[in-house]
């Protein structure tokens, strides 16, 4: 079992309801079992399904027994769907020590569609969640997801890009193993192609 | 994952959410019977258990309600079957008689209950706690701290059952059913336990001299309670600072200590023997305690109960906990409500939080899925309502419609008690228009709430002729909790095709006058609805659109639609942004930039409604079925 660089490791993975944050946080989580973790997740869904909030806690030990809930300011890794759930969420769980990253695409709630609201200003929310972290990165997933074929497979996207954060417990090849376990024939071709693509939008910024 | 649920694999670690642990739980009990009414957060226990039934040689049912759920295991009990019946907090409720009742009979073969409590109310219309139960039953009760012990808790609670002759109730909440962690699997029984036939002298029978011995049975358990192996204790023998935590309690609490500082000093006590507590084990961690602080979900149960061992025992004490707001009256526990109450005890000051803005973000208010039948509805039976001469009366009920009561149904309905509650609410209220109350009286069932409790209300509303309608908005599904089957489906729970209910002829045979609309045929469906607003009597408008979800599903060939922007006139119209501002589909978006409407092909189901009530007819459908 390889050394985690925090023990234990928390990841918050946040975005709306079928976006398929459940999916990304289970993918992370039974791929850290089977390599021998302690491995706690939380999930928030339920009503809120339906165009609400959502979101999933991921911990990760060698030998703690967890809560499966991460405390405020405690989060190493933030995954975010939608850039004012990735605000929400890095206000309530981000630090200094904090990896973000996230989808720039806003899905308007629908208070904001009915003009009874305003979505923040892209570059002010942009900004905060910089500052609220050690670092954030912008993936276009849904963009990817979408060019690829099917817009469901942006949290693939999402965790291409997250295995090529440092710090990050998985790297690519238990991910895209995880990924042939899982999918099969033209589905799982466009899923590879989801993910490679996520990485390379990774390794491009750190160009 | 499901496989995890039947793997001859003894010792081999899986994660699995606590809804799973259950599940392999009672197969590693070798259990003959599982049946269950779905509802949240334990909904997938049955849906797995259905899944597996045939391979594990027992049989799992989508009951149609939570009382036929229970009342069949009782039955099972009695020819020696293990039986578990799944319910939430609400689903406890409805049981309450038959629980009472056979908690003074007593069962012979094991039957577990599995109850989900939902704090915070996540998928729920109230927080109960479920601890209340047991206690006003005399019935045991268990509760885990994580998945591991709920998959061991299931066959420790039927071997318990079996031995007291008793039910034994499992106590979950949200975080332990939706939560996933590791969980060491155990060996799987060769066979099921054993059916025995029932002999002519076997009696499980609820008469009032029962009562005595069922106490009997309780005190009994006490002592084995007492060395009960799910029950642990962590920190100093003889603790002045002391924590009692229940369930998810102490993980959290044990975390808190761990960052506070404070682990070796402070004692946690653990419990997951709820009912009876075991009074002696608590007292000797009381014994010398200063402060307690009690951190459980829900209600201050623990902390009155200890309260009372303290008393009983002459203790002084001070308690702290949900009572006394250290920690809060209502909604779930998390870390840091923990830690603060943590720190509240041992003196340690809280970890430093770095400054974040306040200024509040925009919330997401839940909505109709795209492509819902129900928004229609909502919209249509709105729209009738106001051009009527008074706006009426409009009672809800439980279901994905709950949510017309807020801004995706225009503020529908007035009222909403509980499951099943609409028609009696709205009969009683129909009786009153003949009492100078003149307005219209409407309530609203899903297809699956029709079978479940709908059906006595309206034998009752027909037979005495209310002045009422109620509408079913038939949706084919149990959509809200996920698409479980129920009587109106044709499918059960391991997978059958049977006969499905017809909601019509059951209501023409309760004498009921019926009439069908399809809520996306809107002119239409507008003239039925005012028409039957207008007559007297009880009448039943059945809504019939498959759920949005179901449809896309099973459609073949893709739907595209999409906003001719030469079309839409934009804030010129004079529609007011009808589609994304009034109809408030996820899939109806807005282009800022061109001041247009736009659609999210993302959200967009292609269900077309948007396209008929578009009045610059911008909003174009292609492919598909589409009409």
């Amino acid at each position: 079992m390889k050394e985690l660089r925090y023990d234990p490791l928390n990841i918050v993975i946040c975005g709306i309801g079928g976006q398929g944050n459940v999916l990304a946080s289970e993918v992370v989580a039974s791929t850290m079992n089977d390599l021998g973790y302690r491995v706690a997740v939380g999930e928030t869904y339920g009503a809120s399904q339906r165009g609400g909030s959502v979101m999933s806690h991921v911990r990760v030990s060698k030998d703690l027994d967890m809560g499966v809930l991460i405390s405020a300011g405690e989060a190493h890794f933030i995954i975010g769907f939608e850039p004012l759930e990735t605000l929400r969420i890095a206000r309530q769980y981000a630090g200094p020590q904090t990896r973000i990253i996230y989808d720039p695409r806003p899905i308007y709630p629908q208070g904001v569609l009915r003009g009874t609201q305003t979505y923040p200003d892209l570059a002010a929310l942009r900004a905060e969640i910089r500052s609220l972290g050690a670092e954030a990165h912008e993936v276009p997933a849904a963009d990817i997801a979408m060019a690829c074929g099917d817009s469901r497979a942006a949290n693939i996207a999402l965790l291409g890009a997250f295995s090529r954060l440092p710090g990050a417990p998985l790297d690519e090849t238990a991910l895209s193993a995880v990924l042939q376990q899982r999918f099969q024939g033209t589905v799982l071709e466009m899923n590879e192609k989801v993910f490679a693509m996520g990485c390379a939008a990774m390794d491009e910024k750190g160009r | 994952m499901e496989w995890t649920m039947t793997a001859n694999d003894p010792g081999r670690v899986c994660l699995m959410q606590g809804n799973e642990a259950i599940v392999r739980g009672a197969v590693e009990a070798g259990i003959n019977f599982a049946a269950s009414y779905p509802g949240s957060p334990s909904s997938q226990i049955l849906g797995m258990l259905g899944k597996i039934a045939r391979e594990r040689n027992f049989y799992a049912q989508w009951a149609t309600n939570e009382v036929c759920a229970l009342e069949a295991c009782i039955g099972t009990s009695l020819a020696n079957a293990r039986s578990i019946c799944i319910v939430k907090q609400n689903g406890l409720l409805c049981v309450a008689d038959a629980l009472h009742c056979g908690a003074q009979h007593g069962v012979k073969g094991g039957l577990v209950i599995v109850t989900s409590d939902d704090p915070s109310a996540h998928s729920s219309t109230n927080e109960f706690d479920s601890r209340f139960m047991a206690e006003s039953a005399d019935l045991p009760m268990l509760e885990p701290t994580n998945m591991q012990e709920a998959k061991d808790m299931v066959p420790y609670a039927f071997e318990l059952s079996e031995r007291l002759r008793q039910m034994v109730i499992i106590r979950l909440t949200t975080r332990v059913c939706h939560g996933r962690g590791n969980v060491t699997l155990g060996p799987l029984p060769e066979a099921p336990h054993e059916i025995q036939s029932v002999g002519e002298w076997d009696r499980m029978v609820c008469v009032s001299y029962r009562h005595t011995p069922m106490l009997e049975t309780l005190d009994g358990l006490r002592e084995a309670f007492e060395v009960c192996p799910f029950n642990h204790y962590t920190g100093p023998e003889h603790p002045k600072k002391l924590i009692v935590a229940g369930g998810t309690g102490c993980l959290y609490s044990q975390e808190a200590l761990r960052r506070l500082g404070a682990a070796e000093e402070t004692g946690v006590l653990s419990l997951a023997t709820l009912w009876p507590l075991p009074e002696t084990l608590i007292a000797r961690y009381l014994a010398d305690a200063e402060e307690v602080l009690t951190v459980e979900e829900v209600d201050p149960f623990l902390e009155r109960n200890l309260q009372a061992i303290a008393g009983k025992n002459g203790y002084r004490i001070r308690f702290s906990g949900r009572g006394d707001g250290a920690l809060p009256r209502i909604g779930e526990l998390t870390p840091d409500l923990v830690l603060s109450a943590v720190s509240g005890l041992t003196g340690k000051p809280m970890p430093p939080r770095p400054k974040v803005s306040e200024e509040p973000l925009l919330e997401r208010d839940l909505n109709f899925c795209a492509g819902c039948p129900h928004r229609a509805t909502f919209y249509l039976l709105k729209r009738a309502m106001r051009r009527a001469k008074d706006p009426g009366i409009v009672i809800g009920d439980i279901g994905c419609y709950i949510m017309s009561g807020q801004e995706a149904g225009h503020y529908a309905y007035q009222a909403c008690n509980c499951m099943g509650s609409g028609v009696n609410l709205a009969e009683g209220l129909g009786q009153l228009t003949a009492y100078c109350l003149k307005q219209q009286v409407v309530t609203m069932c899903g297809d699956s709430t029709f079978f479940h409790s709908i059906l006595p209300g309206l034998v009752n509303a027909s037979y005495h002729n209310s002045n009422m309608l109620l509408m079913v908005l038939d949706n084919s599904a149990t959509a809200m909790t996920g698409f479980q089957p129920h009587p109106g489906t044709g499918i059960t729970a391991m997978g059958d095709a049977v006969q499905p209910m017809q909601i019509r002829p059951v209501c023409e045979a309760l004498g009921c006058k019926v009439t069908e609309a399809d809520p996306f045929d809107v002119e239409k469906t507008a003239e039925i609805l005012e028409d039957l607003l207008r007559q007297p009597g009880l009448k039943v408008l059945i809504m019939k659109q498959p759920c949005a979800t179901l449809m896309t599903k099973s459609r073949r060939g893709k739907v595209k639609v999409w906003v001719d922007q030469d079309k839409c006139v934009g804030d010129g119209c004079g529609c007011d942004k009808f589609c994304s501002r009034v109809w408030g589909c996820p899939g109806n978006s807005w282009d800022f930039t061109k001041n247009k409407a736009a659609i999210d092909p993302v959200s967009c189901v292609g269900c077309g409604v948007c396209a008929k009530l578009c009045p610059a007819g911008a909003i174009q459908v292609e492919g598909g079925d589409a009409k």
